[in-house]
């Protein structure tokens, strides 16, 4: 029997086209051929197939025309969660919203760089420490002058000339034998550094320690044509002034001796920051690293700096930083014992007089 | 508009009754019932309106299969199964298109449905089959399988509307085009 008539046969058995007695002849052909018996399953699976596929297919034709009768569209709006307008602005506007604070931003961040904001450069507070420029000139017109001097008398002498430095301030003696101390922001940068005293004598002296958080640097004259000094008539205080005591400053400022009066403002110097006080002395570039001291004649502080937009407002380091800082010499760079005085010659003279004491044991301090 | 169909909304036996029964109008009940629901499933779950149309017709289709094939009990709501597979179908279609975002915003209450959907997927995939090799097929032997099998035409309706002279021959052509279409059908992957 031939494929296609099998077919055939299966065909109309499974569709119930054929008679009883066919029927019964089929199924016993069916029950003794094992192959006949697989087609007819396979057969019926895959019709099963192709008809549950057109049913399906007559299915989505039907649901298709009950959908079409749906008006979907205003069940949408009905059903749609419209989110509050913030949202929905943010989903139809985000892009704008995103170019605009970037926009901001940039503008923000680039108008606080240019006006300077964003350095931390603190405009309210000046170092003390005077710079000379103009000086520089004058040194050049000096120089030339002296060289023609020297040329027109023939002699091979050069005097010593000490300019007045790119930087100045003021220092003071720690000891008899030559340790002074002063501003860190004085002698930063510096390849040499001279004191002068009083009396006009310049005097090489070479940095052998500096604390730059505290703006604290400690000197040593190095230089062979300096003698002791003396002991120092001073000695340091450990600890604090109160408020209102009568404090006041000897230096250099602009050059020229000066005595400035006032007297303890505040605890805490400019910011709240509790290593300084705060002084009513009208403390001017020059000032800084000059001694501050109560009317006993103890060293209470070190000038440091001021604040320009308020009048007379100074600020000096606390003495016991300066301590601090003399402890932490590292023993190996101090050459002589640095032995601080502990008798105060001063307590009981009268201002002018101590100030007279003092001028001897405070140096201009030039920073080239 | 909901109103009206909520008091329209059939019974669910009376639902399993017409889709056993081929009743048209119950089926149409049933769709226009449950579409809002599933519509708001889709268009708050980043979906459009044609997605929700085709989700909610695939639901549909595999809960008319379950009822046909007798397996259906009435363990649960009617409205949250539909609400089930729908989702199961969302959810998976949504991670197709890499659109899941990790949660759905869910209005009703739903079951676990994995497997029905697994068997529905199967069912989908045999049927594309088919379909892919009814075209391969061509003329006119698709229309004479699609006659024979699917609109269960006689093969003298079918010699008749080909011209076959005899019915020897249109079944000698029906039995080729048969072999064809189970090559071209168990060919494809």
């Amino acid at each position: 029997m031939s494929e296609n008539l099998i077919l055939e046969l299966i065909d109309r058995y499974l569709n119930g086209d054929m008679t009883a007695a066919e029927r019964a002849e089929f199924e016993t052909l069916r029950k003794n051929d094992a192959n006949v018996d697989s087609k007819v399953i396979e057969h019926k699976l895959f019709v099963g197939l192709i008809k549950q596929y057109g049913e399906r297919i007559e299915l989505e034709k039907r649901l298709d025309a009950i959908h079409n009768e749906i008006d979907v569209h205003s069940l949408k709006e009905e059903l749609m969660i419209h989110p509050n307008w913030l949202v929905s602005m943010w989903r139809h506007h985000h892009s704008k919203i995103s170019v605009a604070a970037s926009i901001a931003i940039f503008a923000i961040l680039s108008t606080l760089f240019f006006t300077g904001k964003l350095n931390n450069h603190d405009s309210s507070f000046v170092e003390l420490k005077e710079e000379i420029v103009h000086a520089k000139n004058q040194t050049k017109r000096l120089d030339s002058k002296l060289d023609g001097f020297i040329k027109s008398s023939n002699t091979p002498v050069k005097p010593r000339i000490t300019s007045p430095g790119n930087f100045r301030g003021t220092g003071f003696a720690l000891s008899s034998n030559g340790y002074i101390a002063t501003d860190y922001h004085i002698i930063r940068d510096a390849d040499s550094v001279y004191v002068q005293n009083a009396a006009g004598e310049s005097f090489h002296a070479k940095v052998i320690y500096t604390e730059p958080k505290y703006d604290i640097a400690i000197l040593q004259i190095n230089d062979p044509a300096f003698k002791d000094l003396g002991n120092v008539p001073y000695n340091f205080k450990k600890s604090l002034s109160d408020l209102g005591e009568d404090v006041y400053t000897f230096g250099y400022p602009s050059g020229e001796e000066n005595f400035g009066p006032g007297s303890l403002t505040a605890r805490n110097g400019h910011s709240g920051d509790t290593t300084e006080y705060q002084v009513s002395i009208p403390v001017n570039p020059g000032n800084s690293g000059g001694p501050l001291l109560d009317n006993k004649g103890n060293v209470i502080g070190i000038i440091s700096g001021r604040q320009p937009d308020v009048a007379g407002a100074g600020f000096a380091k606390k003495s016991v930083y300066l301590l601090k800082a003399i402890q932490n010499i590292p023993s190996d760079s101090l050459s002589k014992d640095l032995t601080l005085s502990t008798k105060n010659t001063l307590a009981g003279l009268s201002r002018p007089q101590q100030v007279k004491k003092l001028k001897n044991y405070v140096f201009m301090v030039k920073a080239y | 508009m909901n109103k009206d169909l909520k008091a329209s909304a059939p019974t669910d036996s009376e639902i399993v009754l017409g889709i056993l029964n081929n009743s048209e109008i119950v089926l149409k009940r049933l769709y226009v019932t449950y579409f809002p629901m599933i519509l708001q499933l889709i268009i708050n779950n980043n979906g459009n309106e044609d997605d929700a149309k085709d989700i909610y017709q695939e639901a549909i289709i595999v809960l008319y299969n379950k009822v046909k094939s007798g397996e259906f009990e009435l363990s649960s709501k009617l409205k949250t199964y539909i609400y089930s597979v729908c989702r199961r179908l969302w959810l998976k279609r949504l991670s197709q298109m890499n659109r899941y975002g990790g949660d759905i915003r869910d209005f009703e209450e739903y079951l676990p449905v994995d497997d029905e959907v697994e068997k529905h997927n199967d069912r989908d995939i045999q049927f594309n089959k088919m379909e892919a090799a009814l075209q391969l097929l061509g003329e006119p032997c698709k229309t004479i399988m699609e006659d024979f099998y699917i609109h269960n035409k006689s093969m003298q309706e079918i010699c008749e509307r080909f011209g076959y002279t005899n019915a020897d021959n249109a079944k000698t052509q029906k039995y080729k085009c048969l072999q064809r279409l189970k090559k071209l059908f168990f060919q494809q992957k």
